[in-house]
């Protein structure tokens, strides 16, 4: 139970996976302009990869490790999410509609969003098991949610700023994620 | 013949740089470049994956379907980078470790596919095959110049070697992970003065009506426009090569398509 607290932590707050890995980019700079969207792409990502990096921990423990196939792991798993990717859309698309037009605009997006596959790819790194690998997908993912929540609002904030001409734009979201960053530094004495 | 092979190159080093004009593949952009040494193992592993890539897709052009085409690109993509990482573990082992998961993760850079997508899909393997060195080498100058800034202000060295005076203090904050937002920040404001500068001009040669450049002699306005008449005839020049180059672009596609 301590390790996977300690996962957890570590993976959502102290390893930060925008602020401190740089997976996730291009969402993070991409769909940050208001709180709203920021937190439909944040709960897509959470759904994404804590199913992808269960999906892909059991094939890697229960298809390739008794193979040896386990070199074709970087395949086997972009295959995966994207065909996961796809089929996720199709049954929230049939089932759960309200949630599906909550989130459907965004899950196209996620199957390029490295996040997911720096997961699966970490969770294999580590040799964590089936379940703290599902531990970590939630808390990476979470860790995701709340950067990118919290660029959301910060950018509301200072779209209303007199910014100098020069820093309008991409400057001054990425001078955000620099001050973001030193400010998640702060968490790196919890675990 | 050989102007089409170097404007390719031209093209991915300067017009398109993946890094500073198109902004793609960040990721690894802010990630892997906190020394100039990374910077560069990180853009010729790329380079590598893209050109064989390219020309691997290239060649099947013909045979891969339409309608699955992306994953058949994913897959080619997936297994050249499994192909660079196993000789990269074996061969330059100190670089691998220093690159770590972000070498595996060149699949989902979205030069690599985009590059399959929107060139390599189309045009023949030769052109193909220069377009991928030069977007990889327009990727590794940019990632070399990134990590350039860090190495030297966050540690005082350039490629392993001091050259700052033993006084200075390193602000190692610049080879930590906020560092990398703000050297990229402060490269893209750069970029901006001059994109601004650019449209001012522009914007102050038209108001003085001496775009159409012919008869500057006797304008009246001249003082104001001063010699932005050449910097106007610079404009539609580069809009003319712009669009010399889509339509050879679309010449290249008809070519394929005559082939087939």
């Amino acid at each position: 139970m301590k390790e996977l607290l300690l996962i957890a932590v570590g993976s959502a707050l102290v390893n930060n996976v925008v602020l401190s890995q740089f997976l996730g980019i291009c969402p993070f700079l991409g769909v940050s302009k208001n709180v709203k969207t920021a937190a439909g792409m944040g709960g897509a990502v959470v759904f994404v990869i804590t199913i992808a990096s269960f999906v892909a921990s059991v094939i890697y423990k229960f298809i390739l490790v008794p193979t040896g196939f386990e070199y074709l792991q970087t395949i086997v798993f972009i295959l995966v999410i994207a065909a996961l990717v796809q089929f996720v859309e199709m049954f929230l698309k049939k089932s759960m509609p309200p949630l599906y037009n909550a989130l459907g605009v965004y899950l196209p997006l996620i199957t390029t969003n490295c996040a997911v596959l720096g997961v699966a790819l970490t969770n294999v790194q580590k040799s964590y098991s089936v379940l703290e690998s599902v531990v970590n997908g939630i808390a990476v993912a979470v860790g995701f949610l709340i950067a990118i929540v919290l660029m959301a609002g910060i950018r509301e904030k200072t779209e209303h700023n007199d910014i100098p001409k020069a820093f309008q734009g991409t400057p001054i979201v990425l001078v955000t994620a620099g001050l973001m960053a030193i400010a998640f530094f702060g968490f790196s004495g919890l675990i | 013949m050989v102007n089409k092979y170097m404007e390719r190159l031209y093209n991915g080093l300067i017009k398109e740089n993946p890094t500073f004009v198109l902004m793609l593949g960040m990721c690894p952009t802010l990630a892997v470049t906190t020394s100039a040494i990374n910077g560069v193992g990180m853009g010729l592993s790329t380079t590598v994956v893209l050109v064989l890539s390219n020309m691997l897709i290239s060649m099947l052009r013909k045979i891969i379907p339409n309608s699955v085409r992306v994953p058949a690109f994913i897959v080619v993509v997936a297994s050249f980078v499994t192909i660079v990482q196993f000789l990269m573990e074996g061969f330059v082992p100190s670089l691998y470790d220093s690159l770590g998961i972000y070498i595996p993760l060149i699949v989902v850079n979205c030069i690599i596919l985009g590059r399959a997508e929107s060139y390599a899909s189309k045009n023949p393997v030769l052109l193909s095959i220069m377009d991928g060195i030069g977007m990889g080498l327009g990727f590794t100058v940019g990632l070399t110049a990134i990590g350039f800034v860090r190495e030297l202000i966050g540690a005082g060295t350039v490629f392993g070697f001091h050259v700052m005076p033993n006084a200075y203090e390193p602000l190692t904050i610049f080879i930590l992970a906020p560092g990398a937002f703000f050297v990229l920040a402060m490269l893209t404001a750069l970029q901006n003065v001059f994109k601004n500068k650019a449209q001012a001009k522009q914007r102050a040669a038209a108001a003085a009506g001496c775009v159409s450049g012919a008869g500057c002699e006797n304008c009246k306005s001249r003082e104001t426009c001063g010699g932005k008449m050449v910097f106007s005839e610079l404009v539609s020049d580069a809009k003319h090569d712009a669009k010399n180059g889509v339509q050879k672009d679309t010449k290249n596609e008809a070519e394929g398509g005559e082939v087939k």
